[in-house]
């Protein structure tokens, strides 16, 4: 059923990348369990909004945890309390009425802070660029069902693509490891026999770009797997590392 | 003016493959010398702009979002069409050309749909050689189910994240040639104004969403694949950020505007809670495979569902439609529905709603194989409402979805200004009236990697392009009056937030020009938006400054172009005088409440050009000829 309740809300405001940022406290009055929280954030903005004050930025598009956007750590946790959902997926009746909920923006070396809540995560797609693809013009495909793929396999490949790419599990690690991203992309490609044929290169050249871009190293602390809000298993950060060492020693390439 | 379709001579089969040896090439020593600019990094823009970079052009890429890989199309969950027939069900390119064009209620341009079902085939095969995880049988094949509007099993799809997985596929070809140097992405850009010089698209003006820079940049040809205005009804399953702006800037420019009335309002969402829902959430039309819609027989029957003994319920969609049963087209599973709770028959607090029942489907095939084809929906289902589909039906109740209409454009995706091609969504060009189910995706992939490749070739070869550069006057100009708008909203400083005006603006299309329609709500309407204009103008408030991030400022630009555009949506579904598809005039419907064509009057695409501020636009009427398939009353009884 729902009903309304009040939050006390410590957000991080941060003009700009420079700025050194610091905490300001909003009332969210009234709200509605039905609510998600992102539109319980829409609502506390539409207050500051009137009062001639600086909304709090924060990204977001889909609001249906499928485009990766969204993201912030809630009371220390990336994406809030609930398992496996986005924030724009957790609603408002997994709070207290009372509580006192602390908002901040992913925090890791390669997410600059662009401003309040929104972090610039285009590193993950410098990762992708090298090397996180099938080398197919378009138009030089065979036809579909030459290639069976059993079906356990493309489960397991779907497991792993079904990656979002919002950051939580960089955000988590002490680290600011990206092993579960890049883990993830590994492993979907290598379990498709569409993808074999560049997986030693593949691999070596995404770990390599995750290093350059100073993404920390996987000191197997699980946080990454614990916050994924599509339950990427950490399993695929071991294939990550046994396609690397097939790589270095198994194959040509450097 | 007088539209040309240009659609090609000869038979309906062979008209592309001739088309494509007619037109003109650009040799690959040549393709590098040019720039082409596309908007947007949907299944459209990402798929045009790694074809057009792999074939050797030079690529700028724009979006609004973070990353490409976050375009809308990514939230398309239930799959892809094609003709394959693996299925064996009696399935063809000849099939699903029919199925699309009778979907669309006949309202769509018969060599365009037939192209699109053509290509179908060779999407499927790039997607899976590009690694899309495809469900897929236990012998290693590719797996199939079925979709409103088909009696054949012929919709590809990877769990309810097809949308996604396609759009990976696309974003990773396309990140592949960045690092070839080929492509060029720009993300958090906006486009503010289209650049026409000497009667050509030559670039484009766009806004830097983190400093707020105005910037310029210029090209041989311009790509819109800019999505849907869905969103013009505030309330709607797109994403936060999808928006009308681009293709206004470019109606406004000289691009005409087709059909923009055609406006589909999808059958399974989750219903509105309250006030301050910021958005709808589809469950796929997939569920319509397995789950069964139904209501209460009797009016005000507030008793849970499961008390409801199977003889007072009303399988409504089965008993009005015994051969489509709960697969009948979008359209009309919306209108069932909407007919349901206005008799009083609706469920849920508001009442505005109707059960998808799974219950059969998982007493058949077990919960794990439920599990396994819609797990993540029933998921995001219970994170919304709280409730657990496994156990209880789910409520749904329609909404806006996808839109028909978009830029007008011709058999070779040109719109009326020279050089700017319309891909996608964007476009209105294949599916009529209405679009059926898993043809969306279809329809982007065909523009981006296989249709447009070839057109643009056409016209770079064919046509005399002098260099442009960034600081032509008339970069300057639309730059100059980007900002005259920018200082505009900025300085208001009135008492609504421009949330508020985007809420009432949507209240207004829903309620007078929505899922029915009639002629004295859309006067209504048609007073009402002007009225809600000029209040934005007056009153709306728009925090901050236009030289940083500033999100307030986005949306009240966006909201400020819904506010135009919405009059024409308005006036386009006034001028048609039937009703067809998802455009439901009550003045035109049968005494079974369907809608009723009326072709001698109805066979035309509505294209509108614009008139200037202040000015009404100009109807233009592009006739459909058929001449491959009857004209049938649409039925799916």
């Amino acid at each position: 059923m729902s009903k309304t309740i009040n939050l006390t809300l410590k957000v991080w405001r941060q003009k700009g990348p420079e700025d050194k940022g610091h905490f300001e406290t909003y009332e969210a009055k009234d709200i509605s369990t039905d609510l998600s929280f992102l539109e319980m954030l829409d609502l506390v903005n539409e207050k500051i909004t009137l009062e001639g004050k600086d909304p709090i930025a924060f990204d977001n598009d889909c609001r249906e945890g499928i485009c990766g956007m969204c993201g912030a750590m809630v009371n220390g946790i990336a994406h809030g309390p609930q398992k496996a959902t986005t924030l724009c997926q957790l609603h408002m009746r997994h709070f207290e009425d009372g509580e006192i909920v602390v908002i901040e923006p992913w925090r890791a070396r390669p997410f600059k802070i662009i401003k309040d809540l929104v972090v610039d995560r285009s590193p993950f797609d410098k990762i992708i660029q090298s090397g996180g693809y099938i080398s197919v013009n378009t138009g030089s495909a065979p036809e579909a069902n030459t290639i069976p793929v059993p079906a356990q396999k493309a489960e397991l490949a779907m497991d792993a693509a079904a990656c979002i790419g919002c950051g939580a599990c960089v955000a988590a690690c002490p680290n600011a490891s990206a092993m579960l991203f890049v883990g993830a992309k590994i492993s979907h490609l290598a379990l498709l026999p569409q993808g074999r044929p560049e997986a030693a290169k593949r691999a070596l050249s995404m770990l390599r770009k995750m290093d350059e871009l100073g993404f920390g190293n996987c000191s197997n602390e699980t946080e990454c797997e614990a916050v994924c809000p599509k339950e990427i298993s950490i399993t695929n950060i071991a294939r990550f590392n046994r396609e690397y060492l097939k790589a270095s020693f198994g194959s040509s390439e450097k | 003016m007088e539209l040309d379709s240009r659609v090609p001579g000869g038979p309906l089969e062979t008209k592309w493959e001739r088309h494509c040896f007619e037109l003109k090439l650009v040799s690959p020593a040549n393709k590098r010398k040019f720039q082409i600019i596309v908007v947007g990094t949907g299944l459209a823009g990402a798929s045009a702009s790694a074809t057009l970079a792999e074939l050797g052009y030079n690529v700028k890429v724009f979006c609004i979002q973070d990353s490409p890989r976050r375009a809308h199309s990514i939230a398309a969950q239930g799959g892809i069409n094609a003709a394959k027939n693996y299925a064996g069900d009696g399935d063809s390119i000849w099939r699903l050309f029919y199925d699309t064009i009778k979907g669309g209620d006949f309202r769509a341009r018969e060599a365009n749909v037939y192209r699109l079902a053509q290509i179908s085939n060779n999407i499927i095969d790039q997607c899976v050689a590009q690694g899309v995880p495809f469900a897929r049988e236990y012998g290693g094949l590719l797996a199939n189910r079925s979709f409103g509007g088909a009696q054949v099993s012929r919709t590809f799809y990877a769990r309810g994240q097809t949308g996604q997985q396609l759009l990976l596929g696309a974003y990773s070809a396309m990140m592949r040639q960045v690092s070839a140097g080929r492509i060029k992405v720009f993300p958090r850009r906006e486009m503010l104004d289209l650049v026409v010089i000497n009667g050509r698209a030559r670039g484009v003006v766009t806004r830097n969403l983190i400093t707020g820079a105005m910037e310029s940049h210029a090209a041989h040809a311009v790509i819109l694949a800019t999505g849907g205005y869905g969103n013009a009804y505030y309330l709607s399953t797109n994403g936060m950020n999808s928006n009308v702006s681009a293709i206004w800037k470019a109606y406004k420019k000289g691009a005409f505007f087709a059909n923009p009335s055609f406006v589909q309002i999808h059958p399974t969402c989750i219903p509105v809670h309250g006030t301050y829902q910021s958005k709808l959430t589809l469950m796929s039309e997939s569920l319509r495979n397995d789950g069964r819609v139904w209501v209460p027989k009797k009016p005000g029957d507030k008793r849970p569902p499961e008390q409801i003994p199977e003889d007072e319920r009303d399988y409504y969609l089965e008993r009005k439609y015994p051969s489509f049963g709960n697969l009948v087209p979008r359209d009309v599973a919306s209108r069932n529905a909407k007919e349901q709770c206005d008799a009083g028959k609706g469920v849920g607090p508001t009442g505005y709603a109707v059960y998808l029942d799974l219950r059969d489907a998982i007493q058949r095939d077990g919960e794990e194989v439920i599990r396994k084809k819609y797990g993540n929906l029933f998921q995001m289902y219970e994170r919304i409402t709280g409730e657990n589909p496994y156990k209880t039906p789910m409520m749904i109740y329609p909404a806006v979805h996808y839109v028909m209409g978009g830029l007008w454009v011709d058999y070779d995706l040109m719109s009326t200004i020279a050089g700017l091609f319309v891909l996608g969504e964007a476009n209105f060009s294949d599916h009529g009236a209405n679009r059926l189910g898993a043809s969306a995706l279809m329809q982007g992939l065909a523009d981006g990697y296989f249709i447009i490749p070839y057109t643009i070739g056409g016209y770079l070869a064919g046509t005399e392009l002098p260099a442009v550069s960034e600081d032509h006057p008339a970069f300057l100009d639309s730059q100059k009056q980007a900002q005259e708008t920018t200082r505009k909203l900025l300085s208001i400083n009135g008492k609504r937030t421009v949330n508020d005006f985007h809420r009432e603006l949507g209240h207004i299309l829903w309620e007078y020009c929505g899922m029915t329609r009639n002629d004295e709500g859309m006067r209504k309407a048609k007073e009402l938006i002007p009225e809600l204009r000029e209040q934005f103008w007056q009153n709306v408030i728009v925090p901050g400054s236009s030289e940083d991030f500033n999100q307030s400022l986005e949306k009240a630009g966006r909201v400020a172009d819904f506010l135009e555009f919405a009059e024409l949506l308005v006036e386009d579904a006034l001028s048609r005088r039937e009703s067809c598809g998802c455009h439901f005039n009550e003045a035109f419907q049968t005494k079974d409440h369907e809608a009723l064509r009326n072709d001698e009057i109805g066979c035309y695409v509505a294209a509108w050009s614009y008139n200037g501020p202040g000015g009404k636009p100009s109807l233009h009427k592009e006739p459909l000829v058929f001449e491959n398939v009857e004209l049938v009353t649409r039925s799916y009884k």
